[in-house]
């Protein structure tokens, strides 16, 4: 009953009229980033991140708008799968299969609707599932000392890769990338300048909203000036047709949505998983359970379009429980949003449910929120995205690089920063074109210092001993999971991924 | 080809890594571990999984033809131009200028890319220094 009353004191939180405009601005902005290939909720999340920064919102509006974001992004990215059979972002990549050959059945606004429906049920029960599992999580998390969360840094670095990853040493170079960007500047505990070169604009340490924007948003752009994308415009959407779901079509989706919630839910939180995962697995299970021969499946089952749908919106969902309860994020949207946190000066864990209860279950009562919002937009509204996707990337490029620019710039107002972004861009687009993921780098560079000290605060309360590393069987039991979950993809990694990539967006889009 | 060069440079800039945490120089006061040995660890790190990555690269990726990197490079060489403008010319001006190029080399006709580029930066303008109330760089004619 705690909870329900704490959940209750969230929703006193989030529904203030600056609340409810900023989560229905994000869920708006997020469900059109999600819808435009090219954007995605990583992306999305990364550009906004410096203007609510700079507009001075306070920690809970801040975040309401970016999850909201968020959330919308996991919405829309079904839309441009649909009807163009191009997917908006990486999870909705499996969307394509059965929405499009929908679409072209002339069935496009039974399958927007039905997904629509299956994303709600999918992040409404996660969210549900977050409110219960954090809380629980929390608990051992308190238990943790500092070499406990030395190795929970490991693990999560250590399984970012994915099951999906085929190149386990990549992910590692881009995680000790990200973590050797995070030593630049004066160590914390002794006060010597490191890796400054005499720079004074680095004594600070590299600002990680520069290099978050620099390596997702300005790369993005960098890509598409080399293939110049402007030349193939949108093509005209297919017909849209009936926009409500038959009953019949609903009942026979339902154990659909069922299972694939559950296991979204599970593939979210679990490290090194997401969102991309979340929908795959569930596809690929109900094709497995329901359609034995394969007859239907490929060819414009609802089922289809259900199972997907309803799986990443609660791998969404699943993923914010780690973030949260042991801020160690599980996918690429959730460590930018970690990012959020740590630019409002706010230390994700176990200590933030005590410390501040009005962050946490503002943000939750705002997931609800932002989740009705979505549903009630995502189903009439539909004919409005659908033409945002004509808005060409030639016009829309330049302007995601400016606001980016406007972002940056409104924090430090400095032109070394601006500078600074630009390099993380280049070295964004050369790492995507050289298959390196981008995710371990954003979280080296957020959690390097405090992986740093947590492992210099574990020696020296044992007097320099390095051995007190793996000295209880908690963290014995956290280093044994990372060293599986990096094993584990150099052995089936290949198979998934040339499985979940069969129809992939473009080269190097960013995973999630 | 590509990954080895690449296992190559992160092996140096992993030396390089390493030979910069030997230089730090310590304080009379510090703690068991020190600020070098992290930074150790992490290049040791980066090392070894750049002479993996040396030793069984990835199927070639696809480059860009000459013309197509160029065509980064000049983008790059005009945002860089921007991020140093930008506190001279003020933010409408730079911002038209920076929107028309990237418009333009983006496939857009240049009459179009005009249009465009000022509208962007107009668009940006009223929307996050007028309604937002961002403080956005201000040039001499004081936009």
């Amino acid at each position: 009953m705690d909870t329900l009353a704490s959940l209750a004191d969230g929703f006193a939180i989030a529904l203030t009229w600056q609340n409810i405009l900023l989560a229905l601005l994000g869920c708006f902005l997020g469900t059109i980033m999600g819808a435009l290939p090219g954007l995605g909720p990583s992306n999305g999340v990364a550009i906004l991140i410096p203007l609510a920064f700079t507009l001075g919102l306070g920690a809970t509006p801040s975040l309401i708008l970016l999850t909201s974001v968020y959330y919308g992004a996991m919405y829309g990215g079904r839309i441009s799968s649909i009807l163009l059979n191009i997917p908006g972002d990486e999870p909705a990549m499996m969307t394509c299969l059965d929405g499009h050959p929908m679409a072209r059945k002339g069935m496009a606004g039974q399958a927007l609707s039905l997904s629509g429906i299956a994303s709600f049920v999918g992040a409404f029960f996660a969210t549900w599932g977050l409110i219960f599992l954090a809380p629980q999580l929390v608990k051992i998390a308190l238990l943790f000392g500092p070499a406990e969360y030395f190795a929970l840094f490991a693990l999560a670095f250590m399984t970012l890769g994915g099951v999906s990853s085929t190149n386990q040493a990549k992910s590692a170079f881009a995680a000790a990338l990200g973590l050797g960007l995070a030593m630049v500047g004066v160590d914390t505990q002794t006060g010597v300048p490191r890796f400054t070169f005499g720079e004074v604009h680095l004594y600070d340490g590299l600002d990680f909203l520069v290099a978050i924007v620099g390596l997702f948003a300005l790369s993005e752009v960098f890509i598409f000036l080399e293939k110049r994308h402007g030349e193939a415009d949108a093509s005209a959407p297919v017909k849209i047709g009936r926009l409500t779901p038959p009953m019949k079509m609903l009942k026979d989706t339902a154990p659909t949505m069922a299972r694939s919630t559950v296991l979204g839910f599970l593939a979210g939180v679990l490290p090194g998983a997401g969102a991309s995962l979340g929908s795959f697995i569930s596809y690929s299970l109900e094709k497995r359970l329901v359609d034995k021969d394969g007859k239907t499946f490929g060819k414009g089952d609802p089922r289809g379009v259900a199972a997907p749908e309803a799986g990443n919106n609660a791998a969404a969902g699943g993923a914010l429980v780690p973030m949260l309860a042991l801020g160690v994020p599980g996918s690429g949207t959730t460590a930018v949003l970690l990012a959020v946190l740590l630019a409002l000066n706010i230390t994700p864990g176990p200590l933030l449910f005590t410390q501040n209860p009005d962050v946490v279950w503002g943000l939750i009562a705002a997931l609800f929120i932002a989740n009705f919002m979505l549903l009630a937009m995502n189903i009439p509204m539909v004919g409005l995205f659908t033409r945002v996707l004509m808005v060409p990337p030639r016009i829309l490029m330049p302007v995601v690089a400016m606001v980016s620019f406007v972002g940056i710039y409104g924090i430090s107002g400095s032109s070394f920063d601006l500078v600074v972004m630009i390099g993380f861009g280049v070295m964004g687009w050369v790492l995507r074109k050289l298959d390196v993921p981008l995710v371990p780098i954003i979280l080296g560079t957020l959690l390097g210092n405090s992986m740093e000290n947590n492992l210099r605060r574990a020696i020296t309360i044992d007097n320099g001993d390095w051995w007190t590393l793996i000295d209880s069987p908690l963290s014995i039991g956290l280093w044994l999971f990372a060293t599986i979950g990096f094993i584990l993809p150099l052995i089936v990694g290949r198979k998934v991924k040339s499985k979940m990539h069969e129809r992939r967006d473009e080269e190097g889009s960013i995973s999630d | 080809m590509s990954d080895r060069i690449f296992g190559v440079v992160g092996l140096l800039l992993a030396i390089g890594f390493a030979l910069a945490a030997f230089a730090i120089e310590e304080s009379f006061l510090s703690d068991a571990v020190g600020p070098k040995a992290f930074p150790l660890i992490i290049a040791t790190v980066l090392g070894l999984s750049s002479i993996v990555i040396a030793l069984k690269p990835d199927p070639e990726p696809e480059w860009p033809a000459l013309p197509r990197l160029a065509e980064v490079l000049a983008a790059v060489v005009v945002m860089i131009l921007y991020a140093e403008l930008l506190p001279e010319i003020g933010f409408v001006i730079a911002t038209a200028f920076a929107a028309t190029y990237l418009t333009w080399r983006l496939g857009s006709g240049l009459i179009a890319s005009v249009v465009t580029g000022i509208g962007t930066s107009l668009g940006i303008y009223v929307i996050f220094h007028m309604v937002l109330g961002l403080s956005l760089a201000r040039g001499p004619l004081g936009f």
